[in-house]
């Protein structure tokens, strides 16, 4: 085995890495606010020539995603990233890539949505598109922001799932945030890849077809139908593409990251950055006898729902923590989590905490005090509740 | 158990470097084989405007993703940002760390910090070094000697690679002459 290569990036250049490294056939993006530095960086590697990429600067997000679902409908590979008010301003095109079926691969920095104007992260932007029918992998820091991205390439042009895949990332924390990351050889990523095969491309003049015709009462059910069932491809064909992904890497990605969940009575579940911190909390929670644990989710959609299953069933209690709301409803992952555990022959003690949203910091002791709560069993299912809010 | 961590809080400008300064930190404590991050605080964005970045340092791997609360290091790369509120969360065997021109006792009086304080004039020498008022370089200089945290021979390899594309030769080596200027000229109090 080579050396390795670590590099002090941040989660924007891992990502724009990681796309230099798959070279896709064309990049289309908006080049100012509320963009982010991973297409400035790789509009950088254009530049300099270090990637053949047809890069597109167009007018606006909704002209970036309509020139990717374009270039990926010709029968390219077309990769984009987007943050906050610019996925609002794309949202029309982005339910468009997954209903024509594109295996589109957008970064998206998560943060806040207007108004009022905030540019840090919460999860408000991901959760819009929650059910646009676009895969979503959440990143904990900068390298699974790298490995995700080029793990995301091959899900989302597998034969049987041909669907875009949102890859997301906290919004400064980790986009802004430099950290260690560990690369691969460019070579091993081009081979990981490999070449797209195209379905039905516009550009296959021998075998004309049509993408997004009229599609009344009479089709559009059966062809939704298909969408659900490539969903459901999606949570079939990941864990392959994982395995594929440790070989060459030695770093193991599932639909969830179980920590320290063997023996664990009180769990947490969340979503992107957070679980670091939560991490050590749970590590010094331990190391006072306290039978704490962690389920991380990386694969929001599709919902890996026997995963939640499988792990959460029989626990005293879970608290799920939500970097989102959503009004008049309970917060999106909460929800998720709790619909997956009906059925469950032993159902845990239930909580719902939203923390951080427009950037609000979760420190170690907002954790804590959720994991104490859970530990008194002291949670209301149906009460949501706030971290590091002011009353 | 979770990692110590070693966490410093930078003050400066919008423009003045701080955020560079944080960034080349975790570039070089990582080449010498420890863990680190970097991360900017933003606010709105104009130059001038009071900005804060954060290193977190450890032997082992980091993972926690929240800001700095109690630093052990505080930097304060412009003195017009002293005030109390500067030292906050600070530890009381942590080091203030400040460009000024100014004496130890200007630095205490503007932020009633009665901890170790040390003083360089960085503004100055990077005037005379580099030709420019960004001080970032020297501010390094003076961590690396103030906490032992990095080789500065390291920092000087790092702040090569960083510019060799963007600045002729003489501008690298003035870099580095403020650099070693930061390490060396630094005063710290008792």
């Amino acid at each position: 085995m080579a050396a390795k290569n670590v590099m002090a990036i941040t989660g924007a250049e891992a990502a724009a890495y990681a796309m230099k490294q798959i070279e896709p056939d064309v990049v289309a993006a908006y080049p100012i606010t509320p963009q982010t530095p991973i297409v400035e960086y790789f509009a950088k590697y254009v530049a300099d020539g270090e990637v053949r990429t047809e890069m597109i600067p167009v007018e606006s997000e909704h002209s970036a995603m309509s020139a990717v679902v374009g270039a990926a409908a010709a029968g390219a590979r077309a990769m984009t990233a987007t943050s906050s008010q610019g996925l609002a301003l794309m949202s029309e095109i982005v339910y468009i890539a997954s209903s024509l079926r594109l295996p589109i691969v957008m970064g998206l920095v998560n943060r806040a949505l207007s108004a009022p104007i905030n540019i840090h992260c919460d999860h408000s932007d991901a959760m819009m598109v929650r059910d646009s029918g676009w895969i979503q992998l959440f990143c904990e820091d900068a390298q699974e922001v790298y490995d995700l991205t080029i793990l995301a390439v091959r899900l989302a042009e597998h034969e049987d799932v041909r669907l875009p895949v949102l890859v997301n990332q906290d919004g400064f924390i980790i986009s802004h945030g430099v950290e260690p990351v560990e690369v691969l050889p460019d070579d091993v990523v081009k081979k990981f890849v490999g070449e797209l095969k195209p379905v039905y491309p516009l550009l296959d003049t021998d075998h004309p077809v049509t993408y997004g015709p009229l599609d009344l009462y009479d089709y559009y059910f059966e062809h939704k139908r298909q969408q659900i069932e490539a969903m459901k491809h999606a949570y079939r064909v990941f864990p392959q593409i994982a395995e594929e992904f440790y070989e060459i890497s030695g770093r193991k990605y599932n639909f969830v990251e179980p920590y320290r969940l063997e023996d664990a009575e009180y769990v947490m579940v969340a979503l992107g950055s957070t679980n670091g911190t939560i991490k050590d909390v749970v590590d010094e929670m331990r190391s006072e006898g306290k039978k704490v644990g962690l389920l991380k989710i990386w694969m929001f959609r599709p919902f890996p729902k026997p995963e939640i299953q499988r792990y959460l069933t029989a626990r005293k209690a879970v608290v799920v923590l939500d970097r989102a709301a959503s009004f008049g409803a309970e917060a999106p992952l909460y929800e998720a989590v709790k619909s997956a555990l009906y059925e469950a022959a032993a159902r845990p003690v239930m909580g719902s905490f939203v923390y951080g949203l427009g950037g609000r910091d979760l420190k170690p002791e907002h954790v804590r005090y959720a994991f104490e709560r859970a530990i008194a069993l002291d949670l209301v299912a149906d009460k949501e509740e706030y971290l590091g809010l002011r009353d | 158990m979770p990692a110590k961590y070693f966490e410093i809080r930078w003050h400066s400008r919008a423009g003045q470097g701080g955020k560079s300064a944080a960034q080349l930190v975790a570039e070089t404590v990582l080449e010498e084989g420890k863990h680190a991050q970097a991360f900017p605080e933003y606010g709105a964005e104009r130059s001038g405007a009071p900005m804060r970045a954060f290193n977190r340092i450890s032997e082992g791997r980091i993972r926690v993703h929240h800001s700095v609360e109690s630093p052990d290091v505080v930097v304060v790369i412009d003195d017009t940002l002293l005030s109390p509120t500067i030292v906050s969360g600070l530890k009381e065997d942590g080091v203030l760390i400040v460009n000024t021109k100014h004496s130890f006792d200007f630095v205490r009086k503007k932020t009633n910090f009665n901890g170790k304080v040390c003083i360089v004039n960085a503004t100055d020498i990077a005037l005379q070094e580099i030709k420019r008022g960004v001080p970032n370089t020297v501010m390094i200089g003076t961590l690396a000697r103030v906490t032992g945290l990095m080789n500065l021979e390291m920092v000087g390899k790092k702040i090569r690679e960083m510019f060799e594309r963007k600045l002729p030769e003489e501008m690298i080596q003035a870099n580095i002459r403020a650099l070693r200027r930061g390490y060396e000229e630094v005063q710290c109090s008792g």
